[in-house]
Order: C-alpha cells, then structure tokens, then sequence
C-alpha cells in the first residue's frame, strides 16, 4: 500500500502549498486593493484613532489630536469651533469635510512626502504621526470676518472670503451659522449621527460653506465686470469716456413696467454720463446699456476670464461654479450687466473679481493651504502661487481701480473708507426675484489702492434686517473694512 | 525513504526512541503557548497578564502529562507529532483568548478561552486514556462493524427532534442540558477506524480488475456498493445538515481510503465523477449551495450597505487577513472580532490580520508537518489496518484543513469546518487530541525494533515448519 500512500503524500503537499500561495496572494499581492476599499472598515478606524497632524492658522492649532483614554488612541479636537469649521471641515469616523478631507493623506501621515517619517516612526518602534497643514489663514482677518457676521442681527447667513491678491492666498473665509466639529468627531457615534441628521435638516444649512457652495445673483457688484468688458472691447478708453445713463431704461423686448429698469434716484445723467460716475452712483441704466451694447460674447467672455464658469479652488472640496450662461437674449443680457437675471457668483469669485484687479488685471489662483510640515513641523512642501488668468489688460486693471476708490471716496461704498488709505469697493443689492425672500448684500473691495494687500468680498444672503434696509453698503461694507484694517495692521 | 527504513530495520536498523528530543520540543511548544498568552496582554492591555504563571503551569501540566503517557506506553512513537500539536493548541487558546477580551470590551459574550482550557484538558486526559488503554491499534479491527454502526448513529444523532440543534443553518449539533455537542467530529474518528477495517479485509475484493477505459482500471460494477453508499450519506449530510464542509470530509476521506487499500487509481476516478456529479446535482438543487457559490466568487456583492451582505464574513476576513499583511499587527492591534466567528471557522483570520502571512504560513507549516509524520507512521506502519488508519487520518487533517483555511482565503468555497486544534470547540479538540493518540499508537508500533527472531534459532529442529515473519 506504499505507492498511493506516497501519491497520498504528495496530493497532501499540494494542497498545503496551494493554501500558502492563496494566503501569500491574499495578504501580500491584494492587501493593497484590499485597503483601497472604501468599505473597509479596518483603515477607517486605524486613521480615526490615530494621531493625527495639525492644522495651523499663524501658530495655533485650529484642528490637533489629544490622547483619548477611550478605545481610540486619539481624539479629534477643534479648539476654536464655529470659526474656522467650514475652513477645516470635520473629521469623523464617518466622514471627513473640508481641510481634513482635502489633506486626508498628510494629516494621517500616508502622503509621499513623508515616506522618510513613517520609516524612523517603524524602525524606532514609535507610534505613527501625521503631518501637519498650514493654512494661508491670517487670524485677525478671520476674526474680524467672524465677529463682522456674528455681529448682524438674528441668525445670519452669509460669508465673507478675503484673498491676498498678489499670490492668491486666502485670508479669510467665514460662513455663517456655523457649527461645532468638536461634535462631529465625537466618538460617541449615536450622538454624531443625531447632530449630522440635526445640522443636515437645519433650514438655515450650517453645514454649507456658503463662501464656496452659495450662489447667488451678484447684482451692482458684477458692474465691475460689465465695465472690465466695455474698457477691454476698445469702445471706452478710459474711466471718463462717456457712457450711456439717464434715470430709465427699458430693457430690449420687453415693454411697460416690468422691463423698466432704473436707479433708485441717484444721480445718473439724462443722457451719456462718465463711465466713473456711472460706477460711484452704481448706475443700474448704464450698465445695462453697456452689456447690451457689449453683446453676450463679450459679456461670457469676460466673466470666464474672472473665472466664472469653472471652479479653481483645489485646497478644499465641493467648490460651485459660479454661473455666466453662454447665449441669453438681449434682455438678459441688459440685466447681467448689474448682476441680476441668471448671473451668478460664490462669494470666493466675487472676492477674485477684485483681486484680479487689484492685483494689475492677473487673477491668482486661491490656496489655503501654504505648506505641509512634519509632525516636527520641518516644512515639507511649499504652495506655489500660481496665476490662473489674465483676467484683464493692466491699463484696464488701472482704471478699474480708479474708479472703484472713487467709489468709495465719493460715491455708494462710502461705508468702506479708511481714514489715510485708498480703498476700492463696490456695493450691491440684488434681487431675489421672490416677494417671500429679501434682497441680498454684497460688498467687494480691496486696499491699498497703491499696494494692494487684501480684497474681500462680503454676501449676506438673509439677516434679521427690515426689507428697505437692506443694502449692500451700509451691511456689508463695515464687515469689509473690519477685514481689511485687520490684514493692513 | 520509508521503503529504506522498513527494509533497513529488517537489516538491523532500529528506530531511536528519541522522547528527549520531543521533550525538548514539548519546552518550545509550551513558550509558543505561553509567549502568545504573554503577547495578547502586553498588545491589549499594556502588560503580562497577572495569571501568567498559573496559566503557563497548567498548560505546563497538560503537555508533561502527555509526554509522560507517551514515555511509558508508547517509548518509539513519533518525536513531532505531540509538540506540533502542543503548539497549535497553545496558539489557539491565546488567540480565543485575545477574542475574550475584544468580545469584553464590547460587552458580548466571552470567557471562551477558560472553556477551550478545559476542553484542551479532557482532550488530553482522552490522550492519555487511550495510549493507556489500546496497547496495540489492531484491537480495534475486531470492533469495526460496532464502530460504523456508533458512527452513523452519530452522524443520525442531530437529526432526532427534541435532541438535535440547528445552530449557524447547519444541523449537527446535539444539545443535553447546558452542553452542546458536535458528534460528527467523533464520528470522523469512528469512521476512519470502521473504513480501515473493513477495506483491510475486503481490498482484494475491491482490487479485482475490473474494465479497462482510458487506460485506467475501473472496478467492477458490483464492488461499487460500498463507495455508492458512503456518496448517498455525504450527500444525506449535505441535504439535511446543511454541512456543506462534513460532507465533503467524509467523502474525500473514504475515497483516499479506498484509494490507499485497493492500490487503484480507477477508484479516484468514479469517486472525483460522482463527487462532481453530486455537487453540480446539490448546486442545482439547493439555494444554499448556490448563494455559498455566489459568495464565492463575488463577494464584493453581497458586502456592504445596499447588499444582502451575506459575504460580510468572509469579506471582513479577506480585509482583516490584508490588513494584517506580511507581519500581522500584532496582538492587540488589529480588529480580528469583527469577523463573525473569529474564535472558531474564522481563527486562521484572526491569525492573519494579527500575526500576519508569517503567522499564517507557519501554522499551514504546523499542521504540513503533522499530515507528514502521520503519512510517514502510516508508511512504515507494518500492517495493513495501521496503515489505512494512520493514512485516514493523515487525510482528515489535511481535507480539514485545506477546506477551511482554502474557505477562509477564497481558494474555495466556504463550508463550515473547524480549524484542528486552534479553532475553539470542544468536541472538535478533544477528538482531534484522540486522533494523536491513535497516531502516536501507530507509529510506536511501527517504529518499535522487530520482534526478535531468536527463539527459531534455538530450535535448529524445527526448521521445516518454521513460519516466516515478515
């Protein structure tokens, strides 16, 4: 009986070496497919209990991980919540948002770039650590930005985002209501699911970074766009060549009341008025005049090279395209030319209109995160600024700027001035086009006019404000020169 | 190079006994027990577990009390065998201990290592009980046809109402009082002894040649009684236990058996025929075959939210066993518990996500070396019914484990089966400790040094009646 004994043996060595070539393949060859999973729940939990880098704004942690003396080694804190938590998102078991999603890789310690960390972390035996993420944030912007919206009565929605327009740094960046993350990385996970259901059925929608996610109609603000077009198309020189006003005008196709446009009584000529005053009285018949005597093209193409259409924020998620819709008819178009009809914008491409040309006519490319260090805080890798466009022509950049400081000198963005520096700014009040819902605030500007260190745009989409009230300058700009006295000192 | 050793010890060559060496063994079995005991407090809970000393003793005890009975009843059994085994329940119990304290933290049910401890323990007194009492396996063949008929009941046993069980869709376990009981396992035992002695007597039957086809001798139509009837009892445990993982032992087993005894591969052949044939007609017929099917080669489908999620088991197996990688991560360190029944079919999961590739490899390697010295008993075993024995429990083990680690992995399909030795189970272990002792039987007897031919020498007379023994 030896002989199928020993053929025995070997079917036996067989199937002991299939099973060791099975489990090599499983746990070497597919591991890796295997903690791609995104059901994967083991790679969940690790990167949740782990200890996870920093984020920093100036030199404080706005996102940092603290030993737990639960199952999970760490536990996620926000030491300053409301304020910075649309900027850094949450970090859940569940889910991550916003820096902590965009950066996932860097705070866990799994990014490329600090491969050599991980390896002494293996050989000395020692816990990993994640690397940390600086962002572009200056924190008095932010603060003042923050206070500025807290400050509007009842509970306001709105934001405020203020870039560097030299290198497209984000300054600030608040959306308002806010939420606490500290309440999102809890790790009791009932608790974290009911505030995920509360803040996800919230009315008023918390959890949105209106800063990036909200658009809305731009209104007198996107004048700045409308007069970009009209110097750059070669008709206009300059800021004083004559446009078309007078204190009514009926939008092309349409007859009576409905397609009557006007100025709210300020002072727009009978006739053709400078192009400058028809900015400092935000001129709603001037400029729709010009978009309609612009054409659509011209009007598109220009909001595309501000960047409207596309979306360019890298550094966080879910950025919404702010909208210029190609071939809309003559009557439309009047309307775009003062931000109203199907025009719209995110508070980021409002603030990117002014950085632009503030900045000698070249739109930056908006970045918050500035460098990404090591858990020794040894800096590992640099953004680099980066220009996105060409958004206009450096003379009509300069013109642009002139008038926009007029504008605040003399005319309706009044409430931005300050005292000893030149300040560019422009208002805007915009129709919802609904009886139920109010007008919305806008306010951009950007100072010193001569070395421009910080544009800002300010939305407020609804505050606790009688209807009449409600305009862009008397509501937004204070919140923007707030802004910008905090970047300038 | 048995051959060798068989003719050799008929040239005079004699087995060492070599019980030092298997001491010494016994020692690095005991500090595997007790350095992964050690291991699962230091991952877990920052430091040795404070019962060490008492726990290590125990197991201390158990392994010396085996050594012992080996000693004096059976001096030239197998060196390997018992340290090998000594190991792989001791990794066992520190790994149902580690599930212990995952299952505590969550508040589930636990204490399964102080379960799995006394069962190690009757496991081993049955060892010792039986290298004491059965002095030689050939005993055993006069028992046979009590032993299969004991088999069968038992295997019948599940299926009685009021006394059987359905736990996990399967029907094989018995319940008196507070205490379960899986009889398949002894019955495995059983069987295999009842198989051995039943082919030993009948082979020349079943040997007979038969028709010639493809160049392969089939047997004759009348001697394919005995294989269709042990097909019609796998397949009788397929359809009313639901055991997929029982079934396919049982078979495999008696074909190897079979195989083995009648030297002929045309046995092989019917048998592979009809197991396919039986499993296409089960997976025709069955939904239960089908969705472990199904399972089986798309597990991704049935995993997750949106699902039907019945391959959230081996799903979490396969993530656990990745994330372990090549060096596991440790105990402690990794999430084995969320795998249903990481204690008992899952073990080898465990292993994988904590002690990684290495850890599983070396237990594949463990339990290599125990089909290999059984094998190697069963080839220089000198007779017949020793031979089939030790060669039929080589190949439960080997079936045992390629079904369910292969399961565990995805190599196959998953059936449900224990793990030998390391699984938690208590009928399992204590008749897998019992399947030891008859090996270590065997291969004492067939290492022992031949009886002495002197006497003949002493009676030059009768030389013409001599009987030669061979």
């Amino acid at each position: 009986m030896n002989k199928p004994i020993r053929t025995i043996s070997i079917f036996c060595l067989l199937l002991f070496l299939a099973l060791m070539i099975n489990a090599t393949y499983l746990q070497y060859y597919r591991a890796g497919a295997l903690e791609q999973d995104p059901r994967n729940r083991r790679v969940l939990a690790a990167s949740f209990s782990g200890d996870r880098g920093a984020i920093l704004v100036g030199r404080e942690a706005v996102a940092e991980s603290v030993s737990s003396d639960d199952q999970y080694e760490f536990q996620r804190r926000y030491p300053q919540p409301f304020k910075y938590s649309h900027v850094t998102g949450w970090f859940s078991y569940f889910s991550q948002t916003g820096i902590e999603q965009s950066q996932n890789d860097v705070l866990s310690g799994d990014d490329s770039l600090l491969f050599v960390t991980r390896l002494v972390d293996l050989l000395s035996n020692s816990t990993p650590k994640g690397g940390s993420v600086q962002l572009t944030l200056d924190p008095a912007a932010q603060d003042a930005a923050f206070a500025g919206l807290e400050a509007l009565p009842g509970e306001a929605e709105g934001s405020v985002v203020a870039l560097e327009p030299s290198s497209g740094k984000i300054l600030a960046m608040v959306s308002s209501p806010s939420y606490d993350p500290n309440l999102m990385a809890s790790h009791d996970f009932g608790d974290v699911a009911d505030t995920a259901r509360r803040l996800g059925a919230a009315e008023s929608e918390p959890l949105l970074n209106r800063g990036i996610q909200t658009t809305l109609p731009p209104g007198s603000t996107f004048k700045i766009v409308t007069a970009a077009a009209a110097l750059e198309s070669g008709n206009y020189a300059d800021s004083d060549s004559l446009v078309p006003g007078g204190p009514t005008y009926q939008l092309p196709l349409t007859s009576g009341e409905s397609g009557l446009v006007d100025n709210g009584g300020r002072a727009c000529g009978t006739d053709r008025i400078p192009m400058i005053q028809a900015m400092e009285q935000s001129c709603n018949t001037s400029f729709a005049q010009l978009a309609d005597e612009l054409g659509p093209d011209a009007m598109h193409e220009q909001a595309e090279a501000f960047g409207w259409n596309s979306t360019y924020l890298e550094d966080l998620p879910l950025q919404a395209p702010s909208a210029y819709p190609e071939d809309m008819d003559a009557a439309q178009t009047a309307l775009s030319g003062f931000g109203q009809s199907s025009v719209t914008s995110t508070p980021l491409q409002m603030a990117m209109v002014v950085s632009a040309v503030a900045n000698g006519g070249i739109a930056m490319q908006p970045y918050v995160v500035d460098e990404v260090r090591s858990p020794e805080l040894d800096v590992l890798d640099k953004t680099e600024e980066n220009p996105l466009s060409r958004a206009v022509s450096a003379s009509t950049a300069e013109e642009l700027k002139e008038m926009l400081v007029s504008t605040v000198s003399n005319g309706t963005a009044s409430p931005a001035a300050i005292p000893g520096i030149d300040v560019g700014g422009k208002t805007g009040t915009a129709e919802s086009g609904r009886a139920d819902i109010p007008p919305y605030a806008w306010f951009v500007s950007f100072a010193p006019a001569d070395d421009p260190q910080v544009a800002v745009a300010v939305m407020i989409e609804k505050a606790d404000i009688p209807r009449g009230e409600i305009a862009g300058g008397t509501v937004g700009g204070p919140i923007a020169k707030s802004v910008m006295e905090a970047v300038i000192q | 190079m048995a051959e060798v050793s068989q003719t050799s010890s008929l040239l005079g060559f004699v087995h060492r006994r070599r019980r030092g060496a298997e001491l010494f063994l016994l020692v690095l079995a005991l500090a595997v027990g007790m350095g992964a005991y050690a291991a699962v407090g230091l991952g877990v809970e920052g430091e040795i577990p404070a019962d060490i000393l008492g726990y290590g003793g125990w197991l201390a005890v158990l392994i010396v009390a085996a050594h012992v009975a080996v000693r004096l009843t059976a001096p030239y059994a197998d060196p390997v065998l018992l340290p090998v085994v000594a190991a792989l329940n001791g990794l066992g119990l520190a790994v149902i201990h580690r599930l212990d304290l995952a299952y505590e933290a969550a508040d589930r049910a636990a204490g399964f290592a102080q379960k799995q401890l006394t069962w190690m323990t009757l496991g081993v007194a049955l060892f010792v009980v039986t290298l004491v009492f059965l002095r030689d396996h050939r005993a055993l063949q006069r028992v046979t046809y009590t032993l299969g008929l004991t088999a069968i009941v038992l295997l019948l046993l599940p299926m009685v109402p009021g006394l059987g069980t359905t736990i996990n869709g399967a029907r094989i376990w018995i319940r008196l009082g507070a205490f379960s009981f899986q009889p398949g396992e002894v019955a495995k035992v059983l069987l295999v002894v009842a198989f051995a002695g039943y082919l030993v007597l009948h082979r020349d039957a079943l040997a007979l040649a038969g028709r010639r086809l493809l160049f392969v001798d089939l047997p004759r139509g009348r001697d394919l009684g005995p294989i269709l009837v042990m097909w019609l009892v796998s397949l009788a445990i397929l359809v009313f236990q639901r055991d997929l993982g029982s079934s396919l032992l049982f078979f495999g087993l008696f074909l190897v058996m079979l195989y083995v005894s009648t030297e002929r591969p045309g046995w092989l052949v019917v048998g592979a025929g009809l197991f396919i044939g039986g499993g296409l007609l089960a997976w025709q017929l069955f939904t239960h075959v089908q969705a472990r099917v199904d399972i089986w080669l798309d597990p991704f489908d049935h995993y997750g939210e949106g699902t039907d999620d019945l391959a959230f088991q081996p799903v979490e197996a396969m993530f656990g066993m990745g994330w372990g990688g090549l060096i596991g991560r440790g105990f402690g360190d990794g999430s084995p518990d969320r795998v249903p029944f990481a204690n008992s079919d899952f073990i080898v999961a465990s292993i994988g996500e904590e002690l990684g590739l290495t850890g599983v490899i070396a237990v594949i390697l463990m339990y290599g070396i125990m089909v290999e010295r059984a094998l190697r008993a069963a080839l220089v075993c000198r007779d017949g019914f020793g031979k089939l024995i030790a060669t039929g429990l080589a190949g439960v083990l080997a079936l045992q484990v390629f079904v369910v680690i292969g399961g565990v992995t995805r190599l196959i399909p998953l059936t449900g089966l224990t793990t030998p030795f390391l699984s938690y189970g208590g009928s399992s272990l204590v008749a897998n400790w019992v399947i030891i002792a008859l090996l270590l039987r065997i291969s004492d007897q067939a290492r022992r040094p031949a009886p002495s031919l002197a006497p003949e020498d002493d009676q030059p007379d009768s030389e013409t009646t001599q009987v030669v023994k061979l």
